[in-house]
């Protein structure tokens, strides 16, 4: 169980068209399903609905982090926010992260989705603290024991 | 769901201590043990393993029960479980959200 998630694709087709298909906020829509109000601005709030059938009714709101053409593009967001009743804004947000490299068969994408672990404000006092390698092998141990009796 | 969802990075928080995962793990064998136990052999004071104990039950993942005068600490597997479950979750939309966009760009 570690605190990301961690994605790596190859794609058949050129950066350019891959690094559109991600940031070109109607083409990004079309494959996340999701239509947004506007164009993606790094610093700025995207705001949309989720096209996705059944899930009308849910917002869908990200904070654009930064946008390095054909190379990195990253946002915050709230991750699986489906209950419209409740506000997700006291919550803690993941950093998701497309990072873009040309190879001979076309793209390299690899998508990061970060900081599950992270606390909202109120709970800062509880702060997540990462431990070099002891966390990920004990975890481990503690997996099995879940696996076991789950 | 919203509920589970919430508990996630408190899970995490309650995980993310060296202490507190040593902690858990000589928990997660089965036996249920008292502070004394828990204290023995480590380097760690009484009062430390106690505030520890307590993290780790906030999140939900140790129950203290009385056991006549001490309280005896016992592992839960549910929320570590239940984080697993929600990352395994978000994990598959991003699978299929990949797919959606391999299609589109392909």
């Amino acid at each position: 169980m570690e605190d990301r998630i961690e994605k790596t694709i190859e794609l058949k087709a050129p950066i350019s068209r891959v690094w559109r298909a991600l940031t070109d906020h109607r083409e990004f829509g079309e494959w996340f399903r999701v239509k947004l109000d506007g164009p993606f601005v790094p610093g700025e709030t995207s705001s949309g609905w989720i096209t996705w059938p059944g899930y009308e009714h849910l917002k869908w709101e990200a904070v654009v982090q930064s946008m390095e053409p054909e190379r990195y593009f990253s946002f915050t967001w709230h991750p699986y926010a489906i209950d419209p009743a409740v506000d997700y804004s006291a919550e803690p947000s993941t950093l998701v992260e497309f990072r873009l490299e040309e190879i001979p068969a076309g793209t390299l994408l690899m998508l990061t989705e970060s900081g599950f672990s992270k606390l909202p404000e109120d709970r800062r006092s509880l702060a997540f603290r990462m431990n070099d390698g002891g966390w990920t092998q004990q975890i481990g141990n503690i997996e099995v024991h879940v696996a076991q009796h789950a | 769901m919203s509920r589970s969802t919430r508990r996630v990075p408190v899970v995490f928080a309650a995980l993310g201590d060296e202490t507190r995962l040593s902690l858990l793990e000589r928990l997660s064998k089965g036996r249920r043990c008292s502070i004394a136990q828990l204290t023995d052999g480590t380097r760690l004071t009484r009062q430390a393993v106690t505030k520890h104990l307590r993290v780790l039950e906030k999140a939900g993942v140790v129950h203290a029960t009385r056991a006549g005068r001490e309280s005896v600490f016992e592992f839960d597997p549910r929320p570590v479980a239940e984080v697993r479950t929600y990352l395994d979750r978000v994990s598959r939309q991003w699978d299929e959200a990949l797919d959606r966009l391999r299609a589109y760009v392909e």
